[in-house]
Formats: structure tokens, sequence, C-alpha cells
């Protein structure tokens, strides 16, 4: 504590809910979304009082943390979220736990019941610490006023340093009444936490070493180049090698989506040349990604001939699936930045891979991402192709999970890093329109569409109202089944056409649906209307328009890897 | 294989329960989990026993290095270190009286007045095993603490 608080006067005392404004004030959030209730009603009595820091109100808690996701994931700043104890905290868990996953920076601050009723089943009392510690990257419990802005500044210093993730802060309600200065600190350091790591010189020359030597080198770069900000750094080192790259889904953006040398998405609904190339190379670089099984496929034929080097700022993803042979943590931009230095610094000679090129080129020839779009019924490939098409490839695009999502990351060719937002690790549905809102806010004026089907808008379909409220302009694309797609497609292929539960019956009428939230709406039957009611809704540029496309029920999502099976082993149709 | 490890970690609340849900959520082993604080009150050390191959021992370690509130974590298995634990045992006088145990002078008896005796030991966890399998076919009961462990060359490790 820098000053004695007994010297100063009863002037200089704040409330608990007022220190917790002035906090976010100083650590520069300027939007958080939440939702009120009993435990936090203080501090919502403080944020009615300012106008520094703004609040969004949504309409189910999930949607706040969705939300601040969209708003970290596609500006870099740390989303915010503030709710009540109890259900408030409970039904912000799938966000945070999607946060968890695809390494999220935000800070969700839940209300507590006083401390004199913790333990004490209290309404609304549940021990959100306790709940949320095995899928937060740090939590704490504010158990004295005095450590109010202390642990606030650690809370954001945690969440958006080294591998990011979320923090969870639990304030008892009696903390928010009682009275202490306000100094909020300039700098924290933990002895516990350093995420500051050097970069190895030694592992660089490893690196190069292994460069020379290889014949058939694959860059495979994932979410951490994004988190990283190493989106140039990755391009000049792929321009200089003329390597091949390809993307892992929470990748996607990081590398020019319509460059030559992209080979698109990885994995188990990857391309083929992407599957192929990974499985013959001999010299693997993965660069902030972390060798999911929906990567891997069947881990004991994963890229048999391949020498490994894994860059990532994460020691315990490095040999956690797949035994790295050269390993080198830290933040992948320095090492990128370092490795560029080296390679031109000692003018190394990158070998010659035509060879290798023209392998791959005959893979590609497979086109394992096309489809045919006839007169008659409309192809959710071709919506999401004429998506692309008629938004130049510039729009933020998040999305639910399933299907859908699996055909943005094949046919949006992402070009910039932080546009393409979705639960990967997870693979949360009712994600994307709640994200879509916080992608808004973090880029008023931008375009902004979420791609969904109709199974995943249902799960947090009640954020249109939110969309009315703050009057956020999203376009919303559904791909519309008549199934939960994904799992329809499991049961077509490994249960015998046995349909269990997957036949989404008694659909809301979309149109109409829209249309009672004070939005627009569209149903779109025929091929040859798509582009064009895509151009209206994007005409349509402060109004939020969901254009419910009605789908070919049948269609499957190809390449793909099943489980258990090895990145050779693809189905292609 | 079997591991020790030494965990120093910050001395707050919550912090011992952030190591044993590790442990559950990724499906680690664990023999036994002894804290307390260290040197310094404002630490606690960690004693944990586990076991697994190379690669679990490896992901165990850096899951708990990963830990927030954790300082340290060291693999005191291959190092030189002291390792023990302290058992109690309660049985009748009477089986004491008859095992080849009586007379063995790191055993420290506590007498009771119900003609039971609580034997006191501390050893190796090794040891204690051995001795334990002496008592097999006796009704007995007993309480370990798990192990501790300290190197014997680094001060405080």
């Amino acid at each position: 504590m820098s000053k004695n608080a007994q010297d100063l006067n009863k002037k200089d005392l704040f409330t608990g809910a007022e220190i917790f404004v002035k906090c976010l004030e100083a650590a520069g959030v300027e939007n958080i979304f939440g939702y009120p209730g009993g435990a936090v009603l203080h501090i919502y009595d403080e944020l009615f009082k300012q106008k520094n820091v703004n609040h969004i109100l949504v309409r189910h808690e999930q949607g706040a943390v969705h939300a601040a996701e969209g708003y970290a994931k596609s500006s870099g700043k740390t989303g915010v979220v503030l709710v009540t104890s109890g259900p408030g905290a409970t039904n912000s868990i799938t966000g945070i736990a999607d946060a968890y996953m695809d390494s999220v920076p935000i800070v969700v601050f839940t209300g507590q019941v006083r401390t004199n009723l913790i333990g004490n089943d209290a309404f609304q009392e549940v021990d959100t610490v306790g709940i949320t510690r095995p899928c937060v990257k740090h939590n704490f419990m504010i158990t004295d006023v005095k450590d109010m802005a202390n642990t606030i500044k650690k809370a954001f210093y945690i969440a958006n340093s080294g591998r990011p993730g979320p923090v969870v802060v639990d304030i008892p309600k009696d903390i928010t009444e009682q009275e202490f200065y306000f100094d909020y600190p300039k700098s924290v350091s933990m002895r516990s936490y350093n995420p500051d790591i050097k970069v190895e010189d030694s592992k660089i020359e490893m690196i190069i070493e292994a460069i020379k030597k290889s014949n058939k080198p694959i860059i495979y770069a994932g979410g951490g180049v994004i988190n990283s900000n190493a989106s140039e750094e990755l391009t000049e080192f792929a321009k200089i090698s003329k390597f091949p790259v390809t993307n892992t889904l929470m990748g996607l953006g990081c590398y020019p989506g319509d460059d030559k040398q992209f080979v698109q998405m990885l994995g188990m609904h990857g391309s083929y040349e992407a599957n192929m190339a990974m499985h013959d190379c001999d010299l693997m670089i993965a660069i902030g990604a972390r060798f999911d099984d929906r990567i891997t496929g069947r881990l004991d034929k994963f890229s048999p001939g391949a020498k490994i080097i894994h860059i990532d700022i994460d020691p315990s993803s490095i040999s956690k699936n797949i035994k790295a042979d050269i390993a080198i943590v830290g933040d992948v931009k320095k090492i990128l930045k370092s490795l560029l230095a080296k390679i031109k610094k000692d003018s190394v000679n990158i070998p010659n891979i035509d060879s290798w090129w023209k392998e791959i080129d005959e893979w590609r020839k497979k086109e394992s991402f096309s489809y045919k779009q006839g007169n008659e019924i409309i192809k959710p490939q071709y919506v999401v192709d004429e998506l692309y098409k008629v938004t130049k490839g510039e729009a933020f695009v998040t999305s639910d999970v399933g299907q859908h999502q699996m055909w943005v990351a094949q046919l949006y060719k992402f070009n910039k890093p932080r546009r393409w937002i979705n639960s990967g690790g997870l693979g949360a549905m009712g994600f994307g329109l709640p994200s879509a809102m916080g992608v808004q806010f973090a880029n008023p004026g931008s375009l902004v569409c979420c791609v969904t089907g109709e199974a995943s808008i249902q799960m947090c379909i009640q954020e249109l109202s939110t969309c009315l409220q703050y009057g956020l302009p999203i376009k919303i694309i559904n791909l519309n089944n008549r199934y939960m797609g994904m799992v329809r497609q499991w049961q077509e292929f490994f249960y015998k056409g046995r349909y269990a539960m997957s036949y989404m019956d008694a659909l809301p009428d979309f149109v109409k649906l829209t249309e009672s939230y004070g939005h627009v709406g569209m149903k779109i039957e025929k091929p040859k209307d798509v582009s064009s009611s895509i151009k209206e809704a994007l005409s349509l540029k402060d109004k939020l328009v969901f254009i419910d496309f009605i789908t070919d029920q049948d269609e499957n999502v190809y390449p793909m890897i099943a489980t258990g099976k090895a990145h050779n082993e693809m189905i292609l149709s | 294989m079997r591991h020790i490890i030494s965990v120093l970690l910050e001395n707050e609340s919550g912090a011992l329960s952030r190591v044993a849900n590790l442990f559950s959520a990724r499906n680690y082993n664990i023999e036994s989990l002894s804290v307390a604080p260290s040197e310094d009150s404002s630490s606690s050390r960690m004693t944990i026993v586990t076991s697994g191959n190379d690669d679990v021992i490896e992901q165990i370690i850096k899951q708990l290095d990963k830990l927030i509130d954790v300082i340290s974590v060291t693999d005191i298995t291959s190092e030189d270190h002291l390792e023990r634990e302290i058992v109690l045992i309660s049985l009748k006088s009477e089986d004491f009286g008859q095992s080849k145990l009586k007379g063995n002078d790191n055993i420290k008896i506590h007498e009771l007045d119900n003609n039971n005796v609580i034997l006191e030991l501390v050893d190796s966890p090794n040891n204690i095993n051995k001795i334990l399998d002496e008592f097999e076919d006796l009704a007995f009961s007993v309480v370990r603490s798990g192990a501790v462990g300290i190197n014997k060359t680094k001060q405080g490790e």
C-alpha cells in the first residue's frame, strides 16, 4: 500500500462499488456486458451515475460472456462482464469455459452474497470460485475492500498476458459497501506468474538447421499467431521460405486465405491438400497451435516422417499430444522476429521445394471443398460463397457450431486476423449472435455477419432484443436445413441413418420472429435469390437483417477424417 | 514410475483445491499429498507423490507450473533427497507384544489404558509399508501423513 489509510481525510474514502467503477475507468474499459441482480446493485447504481464506462444489457448471462469474447477476439482488448451471484454466475459458465478453451482474454465480475452469509446456502448463493476453478486461467474472491483495486489490476494483467484466458473476480455485496481510498496500481508483479519469456537463441539455430535439411516442410499455424499479433511476421516467414501454410480453425486469417501458398484449413474437415501435406511432410513448423484431437486424428499415424518444431507460449501445450523434436516456449511474435532476423543476417539458404509444391498441387486438383449448385435447392456452401463474394472477404464473420461453421471455415477466405470469430475448443452452440454483438461494439461501422443454423441460433435467440436496444446492424445468415446438421451427418455415417432427435421439428417462422423484435426478416428458398438477398441485406445499413436460407437437408461437410483415422484416410464425398 | 514432486505455492485460500482439482480434472494419479506453510508464512510447500510414465509426469509438472498460485515445481525423485512419512498405528497391546516389531528402537510406543497401544514411527514410505505388512492378519487401524520430501543439497527446495 502506497499510502496510509489513516492519514487520509474522510472525503478521500469511496465505497467498494465506487472503487470498482473507478478501477474499470483506470483500466481503460470502455464497454462491459452484463445483467443486474441483487448482489451487484450497488455497482449498478455507480455505473448509472457515470458516463465513461458503457454498460450493455444482454438478455442472458451466456450472451454477456460470448459478447465479451467477440469484443476481445476482434479487437485484442480484454472483454469485461458483470453478472450477479447464483444464477448470474452459473449462466455465465459456458462462456467462461469457451474463453478458457480458446484463450480469450476476458474478466468476469460476479456478485456474491454478503461475506457473513457465505456457506449458509443463502439466496442466490453458489460457490462461484469453486465452480469456475477448472475453466478459468485464474479466479479471485475479494474479501476486503482494501484488496479491490489490486485484485482488479491483477485480473486484467493475468487475463491478457502470456496465454490469454478468462479471469473471474467474485465480489461479495458487503465489500461494495465498505469504504476505502482509491489507488489503482500502475503496475503489477507476481512472483508466481511471469509471462515474459526470453527467446533462446540456441533454439533459433536449431530451427534454422532443421529448415536447411527439409525437403517437404509445412507451416501449421493456429490461434496463437492471432493472439500474439504475429500475422505479419508469419506471412513474412512464409514468403521468405516459400513454405506451404495451413491454418487451424482458430488460426484462420492469420495468413491470407487467398494466397497461393495457403493450403487451406487442416484437420477433421480440412482440405485434402492440407491433410496430405501434414501426413507426408518431413518438417512441421507448428506455431501457436496445440495439436488438438480434431487436428491430429489418429495419433500414432500422425505425420510419421516429420521432424516437429513446436513454437508456443504455453509449455503445457508442448508434447502434450504429439512429441516435439524442437520445442521453443515463448511469445510467437518475438520468436518469429528472432527467426527472421537470423535468417536475414546469416543469409540462410532455404532449400528449393519445387517438387514438394508439385505434389501439393496434385492434391489440390481434388478440389475437396467443391460442391454442385443446381437450380432448385440452395446448397449451404453456395450461400457462404456468395457471402464471401458480396462482402469481398472484408466482413467480420461470427458463427455458431456445426456444419455451417465448417463451411465458413472452408469457403470464406479470411485475409486478415481477428475477422473470424467462432467457438473452436468448446464448440458452444449459441455463440454466434452474442459474439457478433461484441464484435460490433468493438468495430462500430464495420460489417458484422453471423452465419448460423436454425438449431444454434435458437440457443441465444433472445439477444435479438439486445440488438434492437443498441441498434446493432448485424446480418444473420441462417443456413436452415431443418436438422442439427452435424449431428445428422454423424448419424448418417456412423448410426445407419437413425436420426435420433436431430430433426428440428416445430421451428418458428424466423421472419416473423425477427420482425417481432423490430428487425428485418427475409426467407430465401431459390438459388437465384441468394446473392441479391445478401446485397439487399447489406444495403440496409442501419438494420439487423435475418436471412433464413432454406437449404439442402442432406448436404454433408467433406472432406472428413473420422475419429480414430489418420490424415491420409479422408472421406472425400 | 513413482515420482515425488515438491511444489511451492502462494498460501492463498483455494490454492490446495486448485492442485487437487488439477489431478482429478486431468485424470492424474495421486498417491499422497501433504501441505503446510513453508519457512515463509506467505507460501506453502506441498509434497505430492504420484505415478505415471515420463510423458505424464512432464505434463503434471507443466500443468502445476501453469497454475497462477504456483511459485515453483521440482521433481525431486531423481535428485539426492530425503523422504519421510509419519505413521500412527493403533492395535491391541497383546498383538504388538507378539509381533517382530517389539524391540524396534525406531518405534515410539504410546501405551493406553484400554489394552491398546499406539505406535508412532517416522520412516521412509517404503519401510512403513514393510512394517504394516507385519500386521497383515491383525486388527489395527492406521493413519499416515503422506510423504514429505526435501532436497539434500539445495537450501529450501
